[in-house]
């Protein structure tokens, strides 16, 4: 909201305010220390759910955002994946490296794919971006060298966190490590998404014409925002990668790209916490159903996102805040 | 004076369909020019030529005096063109102020910034809530574009265009859709309109033509077939026929 009033900005408004970033912070860090605490036995699953909730969040930076639709999201996170693993086995063993190494390669796949996607509209950019995801995942196959082929990558052992925390049994460390991962790059996007360069792009998103009537050059902001989505997925297959020790071709899958656009569906598309409320709540839901019914849980799974489809459409968080604000309103009647 | 923007011989056909034959004018700083012409005369064809949305099939199109016939749109709005469409088209999913700050911060060259938040260029902010005020439309700024009237948002759409601080701002029927109680404030906003750009308009309503051209254009199959002030248009013989030619030939197939 960049105007609010017709009044001139106060001159406070001059500073940084870094206020949705400190919430964005806080609110994941206190979520994790729920999770740290009431789910000790679960923080493999939990680090897992981080990861995959940076691919959905990546993935919402094209989709939601830009409005390029893709279903070859994994992609870039595998390409990290293996990019780090490499790495790792080669020598490389400290993490933040890691992630660096992890981010750059998704950042390269990324701005290769989507100089190529970004030229298309529709369905014919929706098929080229499944082509490049199944191109990737068949490397991944083939380069049997670099990737292992169907066996995966193993044996991937980081270096102790800053040279002080070790990865241990009970994923304490790759928890914390992840955690606050998330929740700076998090941050980092709500500020980016705050900024002109966010603002254009919903532009785009909403009229590329009427963007370039106003002077916007459409093509190259569209790649550096695929360039930015692999960096972020990149980073969560990085961090998929250093947290399990494995890399599998599971990580370049079509299930998993699609899975991450019904979770981003889920949440809602367009907002960060959109994102991250689809990735937390499908996974849980997932988690626990498939825990306490094994036979039928991918049809429970099925009737959640249809009851939510029905209900929510514009996604979880969207709902959540429509709620939100019929309950204060009710709430401030006499 | 250079010619702030010029037209030289253009054509445009689509297959076998010529929309636009040798179609030349100019227009310069200060222009308040109106183009009219009967349904299918190829109006909107041309000014989409202006602004790059379609490549004519022979011609030039210039703008201060450098040919920008094969430029992209983006190009063209930077070095100072600005258009409306005969249909609304705005950033739908943003506040009517975001949708004029995009336009300036823009202009400014600010959205190659990615670490400091819109909320915080006061003078950004300030520079469209003025905007909006001379356009009478400040006290919506912070309303999504879809809960504005039609009406309003031609207005926002003018704003975005005065907000590029154009030299050549073309607008196609501004006052298409609008209620014509309302008419009147976009009226009102076009007369406003800084002085020295130069402004094309499409239209079809002759009171406004009247009211805001100092020169019409007269496009009919095609081809210009009249330059001249208002007054000279209403008496002129073939501008009549092109008009009461169509209306009397739709009369006689009904």
């Amino acid at each position: 909201m960049t105007i609010a009033s017709a009044r001139p900005a106060p001159a406070s408004r001059l500073k940084v305010r870094p206020a949705a970033e400190a919430r964005g912070v806080l609110v994941i860090i206190a979520l994790g220390l729920v999770g740290y605490f009431v789910f000790p036995d679960d923080l493999a699953f939990l680090t897992r759910l981080i990861t995959i909730a940076l691919l959905v969040i990546s993935l919402d930076l094209v989709t939601g955002y830009c409005g390029v639709a893709t279903l070859g999201q994994a992609a870039m996170f595998g390409v990290g994946a293996y990019a780090v693993g490499n790495a790792c086995l080669a020598g490389l063993t400290d993490p933040v490296m890691l992630l660096f190494v992890g981010m750059a390669a998704g950042a390269a796949a990324g701005l290769a794919s989507g100089a190529l996607i970004t030229r298309f509209h529709g369905l014919p950019q929706l098929v080229l971006s499944i082509a490049l995801g199944q191109l990737v995942g068949a490397l991944a196959n083939k380069l049997s060298g670099w990737t292992g082929g169907s066996d995966g990558l193993s044996g991937i052992t980081p270096s102790p966190v800053l040279g002080l925390f070790a990865f241990d049994l009970y994923s304490r460390t790759a928890y914390v490590f992840s955690l606050v991962v998330l929740a700076l790059v998090f941050a980092l996007l709500l500020r980016f998404m705050r900024s002109p360069f966010g603002l254009l792009c919903r532009g785009i998103r909403d009229d590329a014409l009427r963007a370039r009537m106003i002077g916007a050059a459409v093509y190259p902001r569209l790649v550096i925002m695929y360039g930015l989505s692999g960096a972020v997925a990149g980073i969560g297959g990085a961090l998929a990668a250093i947290t399990t020790g494995v890399v599998g071709l599971d990580s370049v899958s079509f299930e998993r790209s699609a899975e991450a656009l019904v979770m981003l569906v889920l949440g809602g598309t367009g907002t960060l916490w959109g994102a991250l409320t689809g990735a937390l709540v499908f996974q849980i839901f997932e988690h626990f159903v498939a825990a306490t019914n094994p036979f039928h849980w991918m049809s429970m799974v099925g009737l959640l996102l249809i009851v939510i489809v029905v209900f929510a459409p514009r996604g979880l968080a969207h709902g959540a805040a429509v709620l939100w604000a019929r309950l204060r309103v009710r709430g401030a009647a006499p | 004076m250079t010619d702030r923007l010029a037209l030289h011989g253009v054509f445009k056909s689509f297959g076998g369909l010529h929309v636009n034959s040798d179609v030349s004018f100019a227009l310069k700083a200060g222009d308040r020019v109106a183009l009219i012409g009967p349904n299918g005369a190829g109006k909107t064809t041309l000014v989409n030529i202006i602004s790059g949305d379609l490549r004519p099939t022979a011609g030039r199109v210039l703008f201060e005096g450098a040919d920008v016939t094969r430029l992209p749109i983006a190009e063209r709005s930077r070095r100072g063109l600005a258009r409306t469409f005969q249909i609304s088209r705005l950033f739908a999913s943003l506040t009517a102020g975001e949708n004029v700050s995009l336009a300036v911060m823009q202009r400014r060259g600010l959205t190659r910034r990615v670490l400091s938040a819109t909320a915080d260029m006061a003078d950004v902010h300030t520079e469209c809530i003025e905007l909006l005020e001379t356009l009478g439309i400040a006290d919506l700024a912070a309303l999504p574009v879809g809960q504005l009237a039609y009406g309003q948002q031609r207005l926002l759409e003018l704003a975005i265009g005065i907000a590029l601080k154009p030299k050549v701002l073309l607008l196609d029927e501004p006052a298409a859709g609008v209620p014509h109680e309302e008419t009147p404030k976009i009226l009102g906003a076009i007369d406003r309109l800084p002085p020295d750009i130069a402004v094309l308009m499409i239209e079809h309503d002759m009171d406004l033509v009247f009211r805001f051209a100092r020169r019409v254009l007269v496009l009919a199959g095609g081809r210009l077939i009249f330059e001249g002030t208002p007054a000279e248009a209403s008496l002129d013989e073939d501008v009549r026929r092109a008009y009461l030619g169509s209306y009397a030939d739709a009369r006689r197939t009904a």
